[in-house]
């Protein structure tokens, strides 16, 4: 993929990111802090679709936003084909990585497997 | 200094946040905290898994949290959260030609258009908007 797109997707999920980020902080204030934490409050968000969908959206865009952050920097500090190839390949298993196992949380509380 | 003798020094002459202004504070604040984000944004991921062992496996967990030093982590979190944001939409906007001036005949002593009064503005913008906000979610998580 050209550097020119991917720069583009960085961006764009940079701004996505903000709007449903905030969202998702404002849940945390708006019920208090410390009562949004309680297990029960944490459950029923995950069980409430829209939400369990938003965090879904909110997971995927941080983890492609912040590991194509990562492989920048580390292609500002070295360069070389083979170093360049396990920076990228490396960036996206672990944000394949990280999808699945965030995905795990969601899709399981969801679905009312604990 | 000969110009030669500025260049020997690397990539340390080019990282110093020193020399070039706040443009290049900003570019390693941008960095550190994108890093810290991402750190942080994994260990978020680890940490709600834990409603997964049921409640007593989530308030164990939350319960390392929900510590001074916890609290005071999260506030370093919402500023580099804000400070990054603020950054990032200015270099957004920058890389898109907004507020990088008009280009103009490269007389001396060759001031880039693009390292003006109102990038620099907007970087100090995102320094201060990050402090207040973490003053804020200061405010929130210890006054409850």
């Amino acid at each position: 993929m050209r550097e020119s797109h991917i720069m583009k997707i960085h961006y764009g999920t940079a701004l996505a990111s903000i709007g449903l980020v905030a969202v998702h902080v404002l849940m945390r204030v708006a019920d208090g802090f410390s009562e949004s934490l309680l297990y029960a409050n944490v459950i029923a968000n995950y069980k409430f679709l829209p939400y369990a969908g938003l965090l879904e959206i909110i997971l995927i865009l941080l983890s492609i936003h912040g590991f194509n952050g990562l492989r920048v920097i580390l292609l500002e500090l070295k360069q070389g084909p083979r170093y360049e190839k396990a920076v990228s390949y490396g960036c996206v298993a672990a944000m394949i990585g990280l999808i699945a196992y965030g995905s795990r949380t969601i899709i399981m509380v969801n679905t009312g497997m604990v | 200094m000969k110009p030669q003798d500025d260049r020997k020094e690397g990539i340390k002459g080019m990282a110093n946040p020193g020399r070039y202004g706040i443009e290049r504070v900003a570019y390693w604040l941008m960095r550190l905290s994108g890093l810290g984000l991402l750190a942080y944004f994994i260990g978020h991921i680890y940490e709600t898994s834990s409603i997964l062992k049921g409640e007593a496996g989530w308030i164990e967990f939350l319960e390392l949290t929900q510590t001074t030093e916890g609290h005071l982590l999260l506030t370093l979190v919402i500023g580099m959260c804000v400070f990054h944001t603020v950054n990032g939409i200015r270099v957004m906007l920058g890389h898109g030609g907004v507020g990088v001036g008009k280009p103009g005949r490269p007389d001396y002593p060759y001031t880039p258009a693009s390292q003006n009064a109102r990038h620099k503005m907007a970087i100090y913008s995102a320094i201060v908007l990050a402090a207040i906000a973490m003053v804020y979610g200061m405010a929130v998580m210890f006054g409850e």
